[in-house]
């Protein structure tokens, strides 16, 4: 699946009966990065949701291209969507080889689990149960699931947060190849994501 | 600063229900005067004697608390499918006015059992059924208060309504079966076979008289929430 | 493995692993069950006369206090968002998370129940209604309670509000699965086990539906 651009239009956000943000737009192409910059409840974290489609928006429009005549503006927007959120999606129970396993059955991901988990820096810490790893290992877990998703459209949320300085350096890095791939990815961020991006900020 | 009466304007709703409520309300009074006059003043029944006039104050609050629950579930499903504020605010406002009813009709229905039964509570089926339905009414209500998101407590409120409404009819059916099946005897009918003509006027006049007082108080309710929800959005737009 | 036996089995296996629920819900069953002689006496004839009541009561509260965190765990870390984006329906999903629940406490239950039968004094004859009725009866209650958890998945408390607004909803499958007992050892054919499944049914087909209008407006925050 690819994705050829994804256009965005006089957005409106409104939450529990408050403006948070009103005229947004922005126009990504493929192999682009879009970082979306601004204070704490600047709505960041809504824009992102509003893209994944959880969250209507209050006014305006969101338009996933594939081609010309393909455009996608309702819930198979899900389809194109690699989701990278607050949270890790770590059940502590369950080991990150569970976790990734069972994310590539829930996705219907070919590529391969254990790949992913020595990419992401989680060899060693692979068949531990998720409560012992740290929170800078749960976003390589993450990290590694986006990845293995291989989905076209990349949502990130604050995807530098808890990571040391490998770890930055390795976000970076998976960020820039997928876009070298004519992939797309939108993150919400308060530092520099380390690689070249068009920039909008939220006030 | 916007807020939900950009996208949904109650202005009409405040005009009409303000030119409606004065005669609802006239209306109310008077057909709950005249039906409790011919109430008390309608001769004995020669089986249950003036017990039976707990009837007339019985059986329209029963009749009221299950069609603030139909009402309910229809604002529900408005709110729902056409994202209507006003329809969230009907629903959350009738909530507590069915509870109340429910609780009349309840409250009534054991103070008729003490005579006839000999205790204020048997396992009458209607009874029972109206028992559930209180924790229904309170069980919607606690969702709302729990959920503090205005639209996220209103929809969600919606869902737990129309599970409802399409389970209460199976409620009902098992609570009567399951009467039947220990044996009771229900004597509380709605109406019952035997009404002569004599209760039928002022038991005519009282639903009426509990219909328009519900509806009164639903109007008023709704009214206040829609200031209430002004004036906050207001003070959101100071701060 | 598709999507929706991938949601299924790990949901069973979080239930299973240490910690998980589907052993607490078991424990706490034996122990309400237990509790009841304490409370009403030791008395067999009145016991065996309560018994099939008593076990549904039990059952039905084991079953809630299993269920709270049904999705509020999956919404709390972020796996709802990532089911959510996945190609498995909402309503699949909570499809596979009732199933998951009820293959891992009401199985269970039912399979224990005889045993709690034997304390109570149930007669012969009632053992194999017992069984019955829980096997046919507590889909519903996994069905009808995923509602409530769905609903409530937000909500901090959402464990003792949960119970609140799901247990009238659940009375048609206490009546009638009691009912289903006693009907067997009072030698009644009163219809109850037709009218226990179909409720089941009724309310397993069209709890995926709920659940998942429930999972989307909660996804929105």
């Amino acid at each position: 699946m690819t994705l050829r651009s994804i256009l965005a239009e006089n957005l409106s956000c409104i939450r529990g009966g408050r403006l948070v943000f009103r005229d947004v737009g922005f126009r990504v192409e493929a192999g682009q990065a879009l970082s979306l910059e601004g204070p704490n409840g600047a709505g960041k974290s809504s824009l992102l949701r509003m893209i994944a489609g959880f969250l209507a928006p209050a006014a305006g429009s969101i338009l996933l291209k594939r081609d010309e005549t393909e455009i996608f503006d309702g819930e198979e927007r899900g389809n194109f969507i690699g989701w990278l959120g607050h949270h890790d999606a770590a059940k502590p129970q369950l080991s990150p080889r569970e976790t990734l396993r069972f994310f590539a059955e829930l996705y219907g991901a070919t590529g391969d689990v254990d790949a992913a988990l020595d990419e992401a820096g989680l060899r060693r810490a692979r068949d531990l149960p998720c409560q012992y790893l740290s929170a800078g290992q749960k976003k390589r877990l993450s990290l590694a699931r986006l990845k293995l998703g291989n989905r076209p459209l990349w949502l990130l949320d604050e995807p530098l947060a808890a990571l040391d300085i490998a770890g930055k350096t390795l976000a970076a890095q998976f960020i820039r190849s997928h876009c070298a791939s004519g992939g797309i990815a939108i993150a919400a961020t308060h530092e520099a994501l380390g690689i070249d991006s068009v920039r909008l900020a939220l006030a | 600063m916007a807020s939900i009466f950009e996208f949904a304007n109650p202005k009409r709703f405040m005009n009409l229900s303000g030119a409606v409520l004065p005669w609802l309300a006239v209306v109310c009074v008077l057909s709950l005067g005249a039906g409790l006059y011919l109430g008390f003043t309608a001769p004995p029944d020669y089986q249950q004697g003036d017990t039976v006039k707990i009837m007339f104050i019985h059986v329209p609050a029963a009749w009221v608390a299950m069609m603030c629950y139909g009402l309910m579930a229809v604002a529900s499903l408005l709110g729902l499918v056409n994202r209507h504020p006003l329809a969230d605010v009907a629903a959350k406002t009738a909530a507590p006015l069915g509870a109340v009813f429910t609780a009349l009709a309840l409250i009534t229905g054991s103070l008729w059992g003490k005579p006839m039964w000999g205790a204020y509570w048997v396992w009458d089926a209607r009874l029972t059924s109206f028992l559930l339905l209180l924790f229904l009414y309170l069980g919607y209500i606690a969702l709302w208060n729990a959920i503090e998101d205005e639209t996220r407590a209103a929809r969600a409120a919606a869902i737990l309504a129309l599970v409802g409404v399409v389970n209460l009819p199976i409620i009902e059916f098992s609570v009567d079966w399951w009467n039947t099946l220990h044996q009771g005897e229900s004597i509380i009918r709605s109406g019952g076979p035997l009404i002569a003509g004599v209760f039928l006027w002022p038991l005519g006049l009282m639903a009426v008289g509990y219909t328009t007082l519900f509806f009164t108080l639903w109007m008023i309710r709704i009214r206040t929430e829609i200031i209430e929800r002004r004036i906050r959005a207001l003070q959101l737009g100071i701060a | 493995m598709n999507p929706f036996s991938a949601v299924l089995f790990r949901d069973m296996r979080l239930a299973t692993r240490a910690g998980g629920s589907a052993a607490l819900a078991l424990a706490f069953f034996a122990a309400v069950a237990t509790l009841v002689p304490l409370g009403v006496g030791s008395d067999l004839h009145l016991l065996s006369r309560i018994a099939g009541g008593v076990l549904w009561i039990a059952a039905v509260l084991a079953a809630l206090l299993s269920l709270d965190r049904l999705f509020q765990s999956d919404f709390e870390d972020g796996s709802l968002d990532l089911i959510a984006l996945s190609p498995l329906p909402l309503e699949s999903m909570s499809f596979a998370k009732i199933a998951a629940h009820w293959l891992t406490t009401g199985l269970p239950l039912t399979l224990l129940s005889p045993l709690l039968g034997v304390l109570f004094g149930l007669p012969p004859a009632g053992y194999a209604p017992l069984v019955l009725s829980l096997a046919i009866g507590t889909p519903a209650v996994s069905a009808i309670g995923a509602i409530g958890a769905a609903l409530t998945l937000s909500i901090r408390r959402g464990g003792l509000i949960l119970p609140f607004i799901v247990l009238p909803l659940l009375a048609p499958a206490v009546i009638f699965g009691s009912g289903a007992v006693l009907g067997v050892l009072d030698g009644l054919s009163n219809g109850a086990f037709w009218l226990l499944g179909a409720f089941s049914l009724v309310a397993v087909l069209l709890a995926p539906f709920a659940c998942a209008a429930a999972v989307r407006l909660n996804l929105a925050g």
